[in-house]
């Protein structure tokens, strides 16, 4: 008989540290802190001291002082007499703008072409190929900066819509003007606003929007009431009652009604004085910036959509045949949503990628935040550190949030996977 | 120190290779070159030709102060800057001096820490319309779209002086003078506006000058000269009296060309001789050799040779002195005397 | 009755007949176009329109590009051979490209040394050949590929060879230190110690003992200062160093990123999404105008050696990454098999993990390469003269001011060259790759 005895308590020495494997990983951790912080030491030292040599305190009390400077894109009510702080939040507002405008592009035509790009159109696919060849291979920067001057050297100048015989004039019954300082759309009006609202102070919020939101959103709950009720009816008696016309009219009417209540009414642009005024202008360097990134994104884009298109075997297509759907239906329905699970996580980052290139907006001169924060209040109040590391965090902010958001919905995608 | 270029370099990363401390003059004449930083280009003040050779009107006083330090007008390594590069360039010690079309204003001198050490052009900001527009003054403009170059005061002029005439624009704001010259030709924007100098030198190289006038008012007082790091007055008063020398040679009648034949004996104006070295020791004050003078003239002439080279009326820029005339003929430099 | 079956039938074929050619519709360049093209009402639409459109842009570009202004010196000259040949003025003015094209390529790099960066790159396809022509380059040339890296700054900064040489003999130092710590600790340990040694020697030996050999035994080539870099060569430079500096920075991350030990794979992790989380072009500010202030006061050393540390920073994260990938994707038997033969973490890396992983990645590394290579373009927001920044200077001098699309397009085109011949390659890379995996 063996008897079960504990093993002799060992005392601890200092080689373990060492050579006994438990040990060993506290012993490496140990120094990996001990590096880093002395790393992280000596360049808070250095930075410190070269700071002191040049004179320099840093402190953000710049970024409420006035900026001094105009922006011409600007989301939120600013002037040359706001800070700087505020100049940065219209940067961040406007690099937010076109990020989200240039995804949502991208994910259009990126898809378009990867499906085209397998289409059985010889000439179709080639030219598709040459499509994202020729993005995929030339820097974006390039792009950018062709794009912007193709608008400019091909559309017309605003003096072209002036004079009794003019060159050029507008589109769509007069209402949308294209010119090389960009397009003049009409604007939504209301003759009985119900005036803004100020958040914190800082920014002005259309009362008018949130009413119609509200509205909106209640509409939209009856309407998916009705809808469930509906479907209720179908399951107890087999017969679904129509109900589309009183959806569509529940979605419709209380807007319309409201929108009338606000008298609401269309600001065409018109061309006063050396510019169109009146009417929303969407700036040149703004849809430079978008039409590039989203291009240049979207030749990414075609690439994984058709790479995930071909990862779903040809069974699956042939098997949907064999059910009778044409072959549209078959990409719809089968491909393209077994294809999303393989497509999305690098979507995510060529989203992220999208994001982080709207920084050379700079190129076109689109005020983003690397034009405003980190550009001309860089220049004008020489506070290097401070605006760059702000802007460093700022971008690390979004990058985080857009790939955490992306990751949540790759997550509820993925839990369809068997 | 040629030895170790690339590997040296990140080798003494821990050693120093020390270049922002006090003593510049010992450093260049240490490393056999001025480093003098530059603009990216710009049209007659600083551009590369096809062999890679610098040339300008900036680049010229570079290679004056070269001359007048090393001996060797061609003894400059150019550091291209952009508006947002160049202080750092100088406050880190990457360039000696910087000859970079940039505006003496009150914060850069005091609150960046550089010292200016002259002005070698009176610039001022202007606008520049085409003439199918009509506008015939600056105070018409209301409304107007207007581009600008981003990085520099040109822009804090504007806000102002559309703020204090009550008018609105809407700003274009651009990197470069290249892209602005073709947003403006292709009239993306009514107006374009920078300093005067450049106005007329974009001007210049339109196909059809004519077609675009620059309007009367400027709008903004612009001195643009070089300057060096706070704290070193050796390098800073060599700059500055390199300056003066050229300015002083012009007002003096030494140029290029009969330079050398001046300084072979003293002539009977002791003022030129104390210039030229032949008499009293000027030079040697500076740290430098008592020809230093000698050699930033012969470099590339006086003030108003390197002037008429470069930017001047038979070139294309075709830029008139106005207030960079010597103060004997109504413009601003006048130098204080060598003595 | 089937005997009779011959007498009743008046004919039996007993030859086969020959075969009919398929419908003229079906085969040949008609057949072809009708099955490729005009299928079907929406593809016929499709196929016209595309056309259309390719017409469209044929028609507006190909007077513009059919210009007889190769010999033009300036664009004043450009517009005369126009106004000469009585055409409007729309057309390009190839001139700059025939004045330019050497600058655009090497930027102010002394025109007598050409040679030097086309014999780096000529030696870099050399030293890449055991890696990308595995089958036909004999696997000696592996030790040129190892010594490249050290001719590579030789040849293009020049100065004395002894500072390649030294540098490289750390190498063999940490080697000697490894062998050495060994005998004392275990080999986690040695690798530490040894990387120590390395660092010190290259620090504070390699300068001194250079300059004593090269004081002994001159052999250096004409110095070039890297401000003389541009162009391409430049890009290329930025992106031939960033990768190859970026391989061991990125194995060492994606080790950690994978480690067991929290507080290294937290540290990795941090690194990686940070420089994956900011712009390229604010780690571009950083060199430009913070590396000054976090370096010790006085150090200084030039704005494309910091633009070159900061991008290797860059790659390194998206290298670690690419080998992350790598590792994850090696079937798990083979850290189990590599267990079970008792090596310890380090020798299973070395000997097992690490030579598969690599494999595996080269596509995704030379993917980020071709991403590198596209992005030394932001250095010219910076100041640097690399293509684009060049063209503004070139755009700068008084004959080429107003020129546009010339420039942009050469340079759109090297570039598409470039990037376009890598890409095919590593998908070659790629499918050669998997077959060897399945």
């Amino acid at each position: 008989m063996t008897t079960l005895s504990d093993p002799p308590a060992e005392s601890f020495k200092l080689s373990m540290l060492v050579y006994d494997t438990r040990y060993r990983a506290i012993t490496f951790q140990i120094i990996a802190l001990i590096a880093f912080l002395t790393l992280v030491g000596w360049l808070a030292n250095n930075t410190i001291q070269n700071l002191a040599d040049l004179g320099k305190e840093p402190s953000f009390g710049f970024m409420f002082e006035p900026a001094g400077y105009d922006i011409n894109q600007r989301l939120i009510d600013y002037s040359s007499q706001s800070s700087h702080l505020r100049a940065a939040f219209v940067g961040l507002l406007n690099t937010l703008l076109v990020a989200v405008l240039g995804c949502i592009t991208a994910t259009i035509v990126g898809v378009i072409v990867g499906v085209l790009r397998l289409s059985g159109n010889w000439l179709i696919a080639r030219l598709m190929t040459v499509y994202v060849e020729m993005f995929r291979n030339v820097p974006v920067l390039m792009w950018i900066v062709l794009c912007m001057a193709i608008l400019i050297e091909s559309l017309p100048a605003p003096s072209a819509f002036r004079g009794d015989d003019p060159a050029s004039t507008m589109k769509l019954f007069d209402s949308v003007a294209i010119t090389n300082r960009g397009v003049y759309v009409p604007e939504p009006l209301f003759a009985r606003g119900l005036g803004d609202i100020s958040v914190f102070g800082a920014f002005d919020i259309s009362l008018d929007l949130i009413a119609i939101l509200l509205v909106l959103g209640g509409s939209i709950f009856v309407s998916r009431r009705i809808g469930k009720k509906a479907d209720a009816t179908q399951e107890a008696t087999g017969i679904r009652p129509r109900t589309w016309h009183i959806r569509t009219g529940v979605l419709l009417l209380p807007v319309i009604v409201l929108l009338g209540l606000l008298g609401f009414h269309f600001g065409y642009p018109e061309l006063k004085g050396f510019n169109f005024a009146g009417g929303t202008h969407m700036r040149n360097s703004l849809i430079a910036l978008w039409l590039a990134l989203s291009l240049y994104t979207a030749a990414f884009i075609a690439e994984i959509v058709r790479a995930g298109i071909l990862a779903i075997s040809s069974g699956q297509s042939e098997a949907a045949a064999a059910l009778g759907l044409r072959s549209n239906r078959i990409m719809s329905l089968v491909i393209l949503p077994q294809a999303l699970r393989v497509i999305i996580p690098p979507l995510i980052s060529q989203y992220l990628n999208l994001t982080k290139n709207s920084s050379l907006a700079i190129a076109v001169g689109y005020m983003d935040i690397t034009g405003t924060l980190m550009g001309i209040t860089l220049n004008q109040t020489g506070r290097e550190l401070e605006t760059v590391l702000l802007g460093m965090l700022v971008y690390l902010a979004i990058s985080l949030s857009i790939s955490s958001v992306m990751n949540l919905y790759n997550n509820r995608v993925k839990l369809v996977e068997r | 120190m040629k030895t170790t270029v690339f590997l040296g370099a990140l080798t003494v990363a821990g050693l120093a290779a020390g270049a922002a401390g006090a003593a510049t003059l010992d450093d260049v004449k240490a490393r056999g070159t001025l480093n003098c930083g530059v603009s990216t280009g710009l049209v007659g003040f600083a551009a590369p030709d096809d062999n890679g050779e610098w040339s300008g009107f900036d680049v010229s006083l570079c290679r004056a102060v070269a001359a007048a330090v090393l001996g060797d007008p061609t003894a400059v390594e150019f550091v291209p800057t952009t508006g947002k590069t160049r202080f750092t360039a100088l406050a880190s010690g990457e360039v000696d001096m910087l000859a970079r079309n940039t505006t003496w204003t009150f914060s850069r001198d005091v609150d960046l820490k550089f010292t200016f050490t002259g002005v070698n052009y009176y610039d001022g900001q202007g606008f520049m319309v085409p003439k199918a527009l009509g506008v015939s003054s600056a105070k018409e403009l209301d409304g107007a779209t207007v581009c600008i170059q981003t990085g520099t005061t040109t822009e804090l002029n504007l806000a102002d002086f559309f703020r204090v005439n009550n008018m609105s624009y809407e700003p274009v704001p651009i990197e470069t003078n290249a892209e602005a010259q073709q947003q403006f030709l292709a009239s993306a924007c009514d107006v374009y506006t920078t300093d005067a100098s450049g106005l007329a030198a974009t001007r210049a190289t339109f196909e059809t000058p004519g077609d675009f006038i620059i309007l009367p008012e400027i709008i903004s007082k612009e001195p643009l000269g070089p300057l060096v790091r706070h704290g070193d007055d050796e390098w800073g008063d060599i700059v500055t009296w390199t300056l003066n020398a050229l300015v002083a040679a012009e007002e003096l009648g030494v140029t290029s060309a009969n330079a050398k034949d001046m300084a072979s004996a003293a002539t009977d104006n002791p003022e030129i001789n104390r210039l030229l070295g032949t008499e009293g020791s000027l030079g040697e004050m500076l740290g430098l050799g008592n020809d230093w003078a000698l050699m930033a003239i012969t470099a590339g002439g006086n003030y108003g040779e390197i002037f008429e080279k470069n930017i001047g009326e038979n070139t294309p820029i075709g830029l008139a002195r106005g207030l960079n005339a010597q103060y004997t003929d109504g413009g601003l430099l006048y130098t204080p005397p060598f003595r | 009755m089937s005997n009779t079956h011959a007498d009743t039938v008046l004919f039996v074929r007993d030859t086969m007949l020959p075969q009919e050619e398929p419908p003229s519709s079906t085969v040949g360049p008609v057949g072809w176009a009708k099955t490729n093209l005009f299928s079907g009402w929406a593809n016929t639409l499709l196929t016209i329109l595309s056309i259309l459109f390719v017409a469209f842009l044929l028609q507006r570009l190909l007077p513009w590009f059919i210009a007889p202004t190769w010999h033009a010196d300036s664009l004043s000259e450009c517009r005369e051979i126009f106004v000469g040949i009585a055409r409007h003025h729309e057309g390009a003015c190839w001139g700059v490209i025939r004045d330019r094209w050497q600058q655009l390529m090497f930027g102010f790099y002394p025109s007598e040394l050409y040679w030097r960066p086309i014999l780096a790159l000529l030696l870099l396809l050399v030293a890449l050949g055991p890696v990308l022509f595995a089958h036909l380059v004999p696997s000696r040339v592996m030790i040129f590929s190892v010594i490249y890296p050290f001719i590579l700054p030789w040849l293009l900064w020049g100065g004395t060879v002894w500072v390649s040489v030294v540098t490289l003999a750390g190498f063999a130092v940490g080697y000697g230190v490894y062998k050495l710590a060994l005998r004392a600790v275990p080999d986690g340990f040695a690798v530490i110690i040894a990387a120590f040694g390395t660092i010190i020697w290259w620090l504070y030996l390699t300068g001194p003992i250079a300059n004593g050999l090269a004081s002994v035994l001159p052999l250096a080539l004409e110095p070039v200062a890297s401000r003389q870099f541009g162009g391409f060569m430049l890009s290329v430079t930025i992106g031939v160093v960033a990768i190859a500096c970026s391989l061991p920075i990125g194995i060492v991350l994606a080790l950690g990123r994978r480690s067991d030990l929290p507080l290294v794979k937290w540290l990795c992790v941090g690194f990686i999404e940070f420089i994956r989380g900011v712009p390229l072009i604010t780690l571009l500010f950083v060199a430009s105008v913070l590396l000054n202030i976090f370096l010790p006061p006085g150090t200084n050393f030039d704005i494309i050696l910091r633009v070159m540390i900061m991008t290797t920073l860059f790659a390194s994260a998206y290298m670690a990454e690419v080998i992350r990938g790598g590792l994850a994707a090696l079937p798990k038997g083979q850290y189990e098999g590599a267990d079970s033969l008792g090596l310890d973490y380090w020798q299973a890396q070395r000997l097992i993990i690490m030579p598969q992983a690599l494999k595996i990645s080269i596509p995704g590394i030379v993917s980020t390469f071709i991403g590198v290579f596209k992005d030394t373009t932001l250095v010219s927001i910076i100041g640097l003269l690399d293509p684009l920044g060049l063209a503004t200077a070139i755009r700068a001098d008084t004959d080429w001011n107003g020129i546009y699309w010339e420039l942009f397009l050469f340079i759109g085109v090297v570039f598409f060259l470039f990037c376009f011949s890598m890409s095919r390659y590593s998908m070659y890379l790629e499918r050669k790759l998997q077959t060897g995996h399945r």
